[in-house]
């Protein structure tokens, strides 16, 4: 194991050139895909703070005892979709209405009798938040006797549905292909240093080193600079990250663990990437 | 401790490289591979050291038989085989004791041994002096002494050496030949392919002549059989 550790550092002593240029190119390799994940990631925030929003408002008649709209909710609560329901009197929809629409305020000041119902307001879970669902539980809802009118935003439902898939598709597609040109540049900056050493490979083939003595230090080398590449592309996207925060946009940056998570996808892709070429190398010799 | 039987070689593309070679070679024995380039030399020392596998026949060296054989007992048998080369094949960016030394650490040898090992079969080959030196601050002859250094600190009992004087001049040539001659003395087996006929004519160690691939000569059976031709 210590001839292993020596020969995997000798290599980063007897080419630091090449060295340096693995790591970096590594580093950069990673810190696009990271900055498109930095994206997806605040993409994805902001979109889960729309989703929120998503809401079904039932109407209730006119003098609906508040027992009658007490024992609804407990039904409607026992939905799978849904993960909360508030009553909104007809008094709070009023104070609502006020403090709201403060252009209209002379209108509701004036009013001796509230014209405006009271309500349920129907939350869903993650996961139900699309236009099926809502339509599915409003559907649901009708069917109490009491549901003056039910009302969901529909289109805006829909629209969001569409935003939703949209990123989807297009974070997967990009993802993916950042993702593949990270693992061939890793690849071939890794042949690069194996071939390097060919040379080196040859002899100890002849000297009769087994393949996995020869494989073990450069599975070291490509996981140390794996590694060394992920922090260097964490430290580059929190730079672009300080960057844009600071004055234009405001957002939130990797976890810990999503951080680690990008350090060991480096690791892992360097691990990978030679042990490829490697084996590439001693099925070829 | 070598044994070609009927050993047919083609290229990928079906050329043949060598036509029913059989010969034996006992422990001990010095061996000299003769022929033009292309003759098929090489691909004998080639097959011995199992870089590559006949496409018929047996070849057998040291226990090991080609049939048998499999990828992982291919490091077992070199380390029961020294190879020498024309063109020393040493690591630039290591010293001498170095490059000896890695023959060692890639076997699995235990650090304590690896050294003094290292030293001692330097010191066997006159290079004891130059053990820190660089292979660019060696002579060829020097150069070719601590390859032939690395090819001996496992013990082999064979040693292939493949036109291991061809980079040399007169007076390397005739220093790096003693050696082999000395390592044979102390028993190690030689096969050694050449194509410098005063090499071949100064001994009287055994002949093996290629031609296109096929035996030709061997002094072992045409000079004790009177002249009748293995083939």
């Amino acid at each position: 194991m210590r001839l292993v550790i020596r020969e995997a550092l000798l290599s980063f002593r007897r080419a630091p050139a090449l060295s340096v240029l693995s790591v970096t190119t590594i580093a950069f390799a990673l810190f696009v895909f990271g900055l498109f994940a930095l994206t997806a990631l605040n993409l994805r925030a902001a979109l889960q703070q729309v989703e929120e929003r998503v809401e079904i408002v039932m109407y209730l008649m006119r003098g609906t005892p508040v027992e009658v709209a007490t024992m609804a909710i407990g039904d409607i609560e026992t939905f799978p979709e849904v993960a909360e329901v508030a009553y909104v009197t007809e008094d709070q929809a009023l104070e609502r209405a006020r403090d709201e629409l403060v252009e209209l305020q002379g209108v509701f000041e004036d009013l001796s009798v509230n014209p405006l119902p009271a309500s349920l307001e129907v939350r869903l879970k993650p996961g139900y938040r699309d236009v099926e669902h809502v339509r599915a539980v409003a559907q649901r809802l009708e069917g109490f006797r009491f549901a003056e009118d039910i009302r969901y935003g529909g289109d805006w439902v829909s629209k969001l549905d569409r935003l939703r898939n949209l990123a989807g598709a297009v974070g997967l597609v990009i993802g993916g292909a950042f993702a593949m040109a990270a693992v061939i540049i890793i690849g071939t900056t890794i042949r690069m240093s194996v071939l390097h050493r060919a040379r080196e490979i040859e002899i100890m083939r002849l000297v009769g080193a087994t393949d996995g003595f020869i494989r073990r230090p450069f599975l070291l080398d490509g996981a140390i600079k794996g590694a060394f590449g992920g922090l260097a592309a964490i430290v580059l996207c929190f730079a672009a990250y300080a960057a844009l925060t600071r004055n234009i946009l405001q957002g939130t940056f990797f976890t810990t663990q999503q951080s680690i998570l990008l350090v060991m996808a480096g690791t892992a892709l360097g691990l990978a990437a030679s042990s490829m070429s490697v084996g590439r190398h001693l099925r070829k010799v | 401790m070598i044994r070609f039987d009927r050993v047919f070689m083609a290229y990928p593309k079906g050329a043949l490289a060598l036509k029913d070679v059989s010969f034996h070679v006992a422990k001990g024995e010095f061996v000299f591979l003769t022929g033009h380039s292309g003759a098929g030399k090489s691909t004998v020392l080639r097959l011995i050291y199992a870089e590559d596998l006949p496409t018929s026949g047996e070849v057998r060296v040291s226990g090991f038989a080609t049939s048998r054989l499999k990828g992982r007992d291919i490091p077992k048998l070199r380390r029961r085989i020294g190879i020498v080369f024309q063109d020393f094949r040493l690591l630039e960016d290591r010293t001498a004791e170095e490059n000896v030394a890695f023959a060692l650490e890639v076997t699995g040898t235990r650090r304590s041994v690896i050294a003094p090992k290292a030293m001692r079969v330097l010191a066997q080959v006159g290079l004891a002096a130059k053990a820190q030196a660089y292979p660019r601050e060696l002579s060829g002859g020097e150069q070719q002494r601590v390859a032939i250094a690395r090819a001996l600190v496992n013990d082999p009992p064979v040693l292939l050496a493949d036109e291991p004087t061809g980079n040399l001049d007169e007076r390397a040539t005739r220093g790096v030949f003693q050696l082999l001659r000395d390592i044979n003395a102390n028993g190690t087996a030689v096969a050694m392919a050449t194509h410098d006929l005063d090499l071949v004519r100064q001994t009287t160690y055994r002949t093996i002549e290629l031609q296109d691939g096929a035996v030709v000569f061997d002094s072992a059976v045409d000079e004790s059989e009177s002249g009748r031709a293995v083939r």
